[in-house]
């Protein structure tokens, strides 16, 4: 606290008297690609209130003007400058250099998905990923009446800026690589929010336990402490998702309800259909 | 940092100054290495696993009006005669909260990570230290797909709860003493209020009570619903804080009947009426 207090005097005071010799700030950036890459350190002129993207962005005006890196809105919202900054990954364009005074600085690419070159990752998976989810669907032509009581839950996970920083730390596939069966948390958020649309006609649990393979998570929550928009992944999409898949596959007492019921669950489509007089 | 300390003496007025030391603190915990965590976890877990398994093999669990929320109804009973010699009463009672804990969502994360290191932490250096290879990994869907039977345990927890308050009650309606409000009794109501807390803001118990639904204006009492499901939303926001607080005000009132019936201190007698 009292250093970041210090600083914050020095940097203004520098501010003030612009003869004293200018502030500096050290980036180790990636440079190259997955095969072949290292980090190379870089110097640049600190401005106040400068975050990493402007950093690598006057690196890439003044020294480098092949350096690559992605970028768009500079405001937090289009979820394109995600990266590692010292092995967690943070929006570029969020992250003020302050924060880092006192340590190295470390900026590296996404590294749960194929790097293409410096900061940039290709992150096309999460594109394919995507269009495996089944579509948003229902018996009702839009536009639907629907309260505020029903929808309240589902502004969460709607404020998801597809930054993939989440898919990017969690261990499921940036350790054990299980692209092939794990849709990550992400797609979590996504499909609770349809799982959850009172107007969403579509059973998905299946595909949430066998294809989305929600039983690989281990709720361990890296993706809930990366989360630029504070979406809490694992408790509000990821284990109310884990506790329907529940209801469905893992409780006896359900199983033999349904069984004697000869239907699924009560769900509350079902309820509603009872109340219209289906 | 001084000056935040010395602002928060001042008092109540100058909560906010608290706040922010607390949070500051938080921000210290955050700059710790990484594994400063994971150890914590695991050598408070281990902790109390060697102290409750001590109480519950060699101590009794009751003294005067107090009864030890580890031993509860099995306080007073004695060990079935079908059961081997190593079993004994609080046992009968004991694998329900233990069940409870060991399948919860949060001591699952606590637990993956300090003792499995699956991973002990989030970052990219802290990650490579995941012991398990890529291909042995299966998370939750071989041997840990069976904590989904979390729910059962939550509703086997509503019984030692209901216990655990009649016996918080019964440490201020005693028999013998009259009714009466000792330090003990706070202690006694501090740890149920804390267990309830834990219990009523579990996962499973927020998906039983609204969370499966879809739709709340559609069903009568749908309202109502809603009310509880968001409250039980805000209390489970602060789970893995009950999951500790309700851990050590365990471990508190259960040492505190010990002391007590030591001798080591005293029980005030803060109120008494009659006895
Ligand atoms: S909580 Fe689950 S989805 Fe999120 S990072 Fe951990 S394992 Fe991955
Ligand atoms: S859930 Fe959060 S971390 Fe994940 S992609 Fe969306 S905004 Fe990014
Ligand atoms: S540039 Fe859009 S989020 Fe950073
Ligand atoms: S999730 Fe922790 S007790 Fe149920």
């Amino acid at each position: 606290m009292t250093e970041n207090g210090n600083s914050a005097a020095r940097a203004g005071a520098a501010a003030v008297a612009d003869d004293g010799p200018k502030k500096t700030v050290k980036l180790n950036i990636f440079r190259g690609t997955e095969e072949d890459g290292k980090e190379v350190e870089y110097e640049v002129e600190l401005a106040e209130g400068m975050v990493v993207l402007d950093a690598v962005l006057k690196i890439q005006a003044e020294q480098e003007d092949d350096l690559a890196v992605r970028w768009n809105c500079k405001a937090a919202h289009c979820g394109s400058c995600s990266a590692e900054i010292n092995g967690k990954p943070k929006l570029l364009c969020k992250s003020r250099v302050e924060e880092y005074e006192g340590q190295e600085i470390h900026v590296q690419p996404l590294h749960a998905f194929p790097i293409i070159k410096d900061l940039v990752s290709d992150v096309s998976w999460n594109y394919e990923v995507s269009k495996g989810i089944k579509p948003f669907t229902s018996d009702e032509q839009a536009p639907f009446t629907m309260y505020e009581e029903d929808v309240e839950r589902l502004y969460e996970p709607k404020k998801c800026i597809e930054c993939f920083m989440c898919q990017d730390v969690c261990h499921v596939l940036r350790t054990h690589n299980k692209h092939e069966e794990f849709a990550g948390p992400r797609f979590f958020v996504r499909n609770q929010w349809l799982e959850m649309h009172p107007m969403d006609n579509q059973d998905r649990l299946e595909d949430v336990k066998e294809k989305d393979g929600v039983g690989l998570c281990n709720i361990t929550k890296c993706c809930t402490e990366v989360c630029p928009v504070g979406i809490k992944i694992t408790d509000n999409s990821i284990i109310p998702l884990k506790e329907r898949v529940a209801d469905e596959y893992y409780d006896p007492a359900k199983w033999l309800m349904r069984k004697i019921r000869g239907r699924k669950s009560m769900t509350n489509r079902e309820a509603e259909a009872a109340k219209n007089g289906n | 940092m001084q000056a935040t300390f010395e602002k928060v003496r001042l008092g109540n007025r100058h909560l906010e100054e608290g706040v922010q030391a607390l949070s500051s603190v938080a921000a210290a915990w955050k700059k710790l290495p990484w594994w400063v965590e994971p150890f914590t976890v695991a050598g408070v877990l281990i902790a109390f696993g060697i102290y409750s398994t001590a109480v519950i093999v060699f101590a009794g669990g009751q003294y005067e009006q107090y009864i030890s929320p580890f031993f509860s109804f099995t306080a007073t009973m004695d060990t079935p005669a079908w059961a081997p010699a190593f079993i004994t009463a609080p046992m009968l009672l004991l694998w329900i909260p233990l069940g409870f804990r060991a399948t919860c969502y949060y001591y699952r994360k606590a637990y993956y990570r300090a003792f499995f290191w699956d991973p002990p932490a989030c970052q990219a250096s802290a990650q490579t230290k995941e012991p398990r290879s890529a291909e042995n990994y299966r998370g939750e869907r071989a041997l840990f797909v069976l904590n989904n039977v979390h729910r059962y345990f939550l509703y086997a927890s509503f019984f030692v709860i209901a216990f655990l308050w009649y016996e918080a009650f019964r440490t201020v309606f005693t028999y013998d003493a009259g009714v009466q409000i000792a330090v003990g009794s706070l202690l006694w109501f501090a740890n149920i209020i804390l267990v309830s807390a834990y219990t009523f803001s579990c996962h499973s118990f927020r998906h039983l009570i609204g969370g499966n639904m879809n739709c709340y204006s559609c069903v009568k009492g749908g309202g109502a619903r809603r009310k509880t499901y968001n409250f039980v939303s805000r209390l489970n926001a602060k789970h893995p804080q009950w999951a500790w607080y309700s851990l050590f005000s365990l471990l508190f009132t259960d040492i505190y009947l010990r002391l007590i019936a030591a001798g080591t201190i005293q029980d005030y007698v803060l109120i008494s009426f009659g006895g």
